[in-house]
């Protein structure tokens, strides 16, 4: 019908293709470099297809990495899972056992996501070392857990919200109580929440890097961020290595984002408090 | 069997509290007491020797020392580096986000595809982007290679290694730069309140503006003596390339936001507008854009918070002790954990911590208001 209508669609592919290359460009040199023998790499060449693709570089990565990877793991599922449950239950009472201020006391939960964790975190290492667990694991699951209550109290809380009164009010004249509620009525309609808690809190805490810098620094227990950064910080490094590293680092959360992108995103969404 | 009830309902209400109470201890003690923990350190002139408590305690020495200390210069720089990369970094996201969300919605093909490829930056780590970028944004590689792909010459723009400063000012200037922006604010905030008829209100700020204009036309800010010898503080090009790569990987996430805005808009306005003969461009113009006000506003909020604590970016990409590229969340922890002066990076993790508070209170406050108010 109208003549500038085709004009106009080959204008919005051209842009969106346009910053489809950009955003790949990143992945692209990450890739290639990986894949390339350290020898072969310079800088005047770059940008050239690896040629012959050389897989030493995922090898000798695996091996560097391996460590930190299983730490990060070890880190990774205690304080997802720990953070995610009592979210859950935090978010149970908020939206649906309110007392007087229970808002303002949310909201002065809430601050605590938002503040610069350097304003904790002399306090916080020196707590770690009193209490022994300094640059181990388990001190940084703790923290992941506390800092992380914030966030999943209020997706849960925004989550249960979306309940009916009615439902819990029919639990109460039934004659259940606080926690068969939860158990009956609660928990098993909370999946999809949990889904987007667990996603978000993995992510979150897989990528994190001031906590594990300085609480495991040097102690040989370092997430896999902390060991990628120590290795591209050294700057006469064969560059196939911490590629490879960069690739390994973001799998597990890439996957995430590919298969379960929509719950993925609904976190984001939520992490901007009013979505 | 009511006072049954009544026993019952009391248990759960007892119940419901106890259940909250470890997280809101947790909660009371690593947010709040450690941030109590962190000023009363920043009032000493503790080194991480021995117990702060057991340390001199010098008041605001060390606040005044970051502003005005000679030495200071680099933490001086930090601050000016934060404030002009979130400027940029908040226009370049918001404007690729909101670009990014209006093409895909204008009813094309594998909309899922062009989601997927702009939001996936956003599930990496800092820490791999940075690698990545570090990479890419060295000065006879990467992105300045890219010309010689179609032919042409190399770029020749040096990154992070730049040493080139433009929007220059002097730090001497301050108080009167913060005079005359206070002014305008204050004269507009005045009209604003005249228009609204909120009259009172009007009349106080408009004072107070008198009060600054003469305070500004008296030399009242000349007199304040930050530095005794001028400092010229600037944006630090060697930024840019820091930023384009915060913006690589944020922009998707805007992008999300203003999709869901617009996607809650509902359809019949825009059919309404379309019968009023409004144009695709009018109705941007007149319908959705007033209409994403309010998630701009949360966007750039988000936005704020983040890029005012950035660390790990800059971390991987600068190297953490890089004097032109510094911000105060990488300063604070060099010289905290690497320079063992805790006093002076607890007074550097409060000033950001103020930063943050300054955008984030009022917006929680807004947000427990309007929820009030359902």
């Amino acid at each position: 019908m109208n003549p500038t209508r085709p004009f106009r669609r080959a204008l919005i592919y051209g842009i969106l293709i346009f910053f489809v290359i950009i955003f790949l460009v990143p992945a692209y040199m990450v890739v290639a470099t990986s894949l390339k023998d350290p020898i072969q790499i310079s800088l005047k060449t770059a940008w050239d297809l690896p040629n012959p693709v050389f897989f030493q570089g995922f090898v000798d990565a695996w091996i560097k990495f391996k460590p930190n990877i299983i730490n990060s793991l070890s880190l990774v599922i205690p304080a997802t899972l720990i953070s995610a449950m009592m979210g859950s239950i935090n978010g149970y009472v908020l939206a649906k056992w309110k007392f007087p201020g229970s808002n303002v006391l949310f909201m002065l939960m809430l601050f605590g996501m938002f503040i610069p964790y350097q304003s904790i975190l002399i306090p916080l290492f020196r707590f770690l070392k009193t209490i022994g667990l300094y640059g181990n694991i388990s001190g940084l699951v703790i923290v992941h857990v506390i800092y992380g209550l914030p966030i999943t109290t209020l997706i849960f809380r925004n989550y249960y919200a979306e309940i009916p009164t009615e439902m819990i009010e029919a639990g109460k004249i039934d004659g259940a109580g606080f926690f068969k509620i939860y158990g009956r009525i609660v928990f098993p309609i909370s999946l999809p929440g949990f889904v987007v808690v667990i996603i978000w809190q993995f992510t979150q805490v897989w990528n994190e890097f001031l906590f594990a810098v300085t609480l495991t620094s040097g102690t040989g227990n370092e997430p896999i961020t902390v060991a990628l950064s120590n290795l591209a910080g050294g700057r006469a490094v064969q560059w196939n290595l911490p590629m490879a590293g960069s690739l390994m680092a973001a799998l597990p959360t890439l996957l995430v984002y590919l298969f379960l992108g929509r719950y993925f995103i609904r976190g984001l969404l939520a992490g901007s408090v009013k979505g | 069997m009511s006072i049954l009830n009544k026993i019952k309902r009391n248990k759960d209400r007892i119940l419901s509290i106890l259940v909250l109470l470890p997280s809101i201890i947790f909660l009371a003690i690593f947010v709040y007491g450690f941030i109590f923990q962190t000023g009363y350190q920043s009032l000493t002139d503790w080194t991480g020797v021995g117990e702060p408590e057991e340390s001199n305690f010098v008041g605001l020495q060390n606040y005044k020392k970051l502003f005005t200390g000679l030495l200071e210069i680099r933490f001086r720089q930090s601050l000016v580096n934060t404030l002009f990369f979130t400027f940029f970094f908040i226009i370049g996201c918001l404007s690729l986000g909101l670009l990014f969300a209006i093409l895909i919605d204008q009813g094309i093909r594998f909309e899922g595809f062009f989601r997927l490829i702009f939001l996936y930056p956003m599930s990496l780590s800092f820490i791999v982007t940075g690698t990545v970028w570090n990479w890419l944004l060295n000065p006879v590689g990467g992105v300045n290679r890219l010309p010689t792909l179609f032919n042409k010459d190399a770029w020749e723009f040096r990154w992070i290694a730049s040493r080139t400063q433009i929007f220059q000012f002097d730090w001497l200037q301050l108080p009167k730069g913060i005079g005359i922006i206070l002014l305008i604010t204050l004269i507009y905030l005045s009209y604003r309140y005249w228009k609204e008829e909120k009259n009172i209100t009007a009349i106080i700020t408009s004072i107070i503006s008198l009060i600054t204009l003469v305070w500004l036309l008296s030399g009242g800010a000349d007199k304040i003596q930050l530095l005794k010898v001028p400092e010229i503080h600037g944006f630090n090009l060697a930024m840019v390339g820091i930023i384009l790569a915060a913006i690589w990987q944020m922009a998707g996430y805007m992008m999300a936001m203003y999709l869901a805005g617009i996607r809650g808009i509902p359809e019949e306005l825009r059919e309404a507008a379309r019968v009023d003969g409004a144009n695709e461009l009018q109705i941007y113009a007149k319908v959705i854009f007033p209409m994403l006000m309010p998630i701009t506003l949360s966007a750039m909020i988000v936005l704020g918070h983040i890029s005012l604590k950035i660390f790990d970016l800059i971390y991987v990409i600068a190297g953490p002790d890089n004097a032109t590229t510094d911000v105060p969340g990488v300063l604070m922890f060099m010289t905290s954990f690497r320079g063992n002066q805790f006093a002076k990076g607890a007074a550097i993790a409060i000033i950001m911590l103020i930063m943050v508070a300054v955008i984030i209170v009022p917006y929680l406050v807004s947000t427990l208001k309007s929820e009030q108010e359902l």
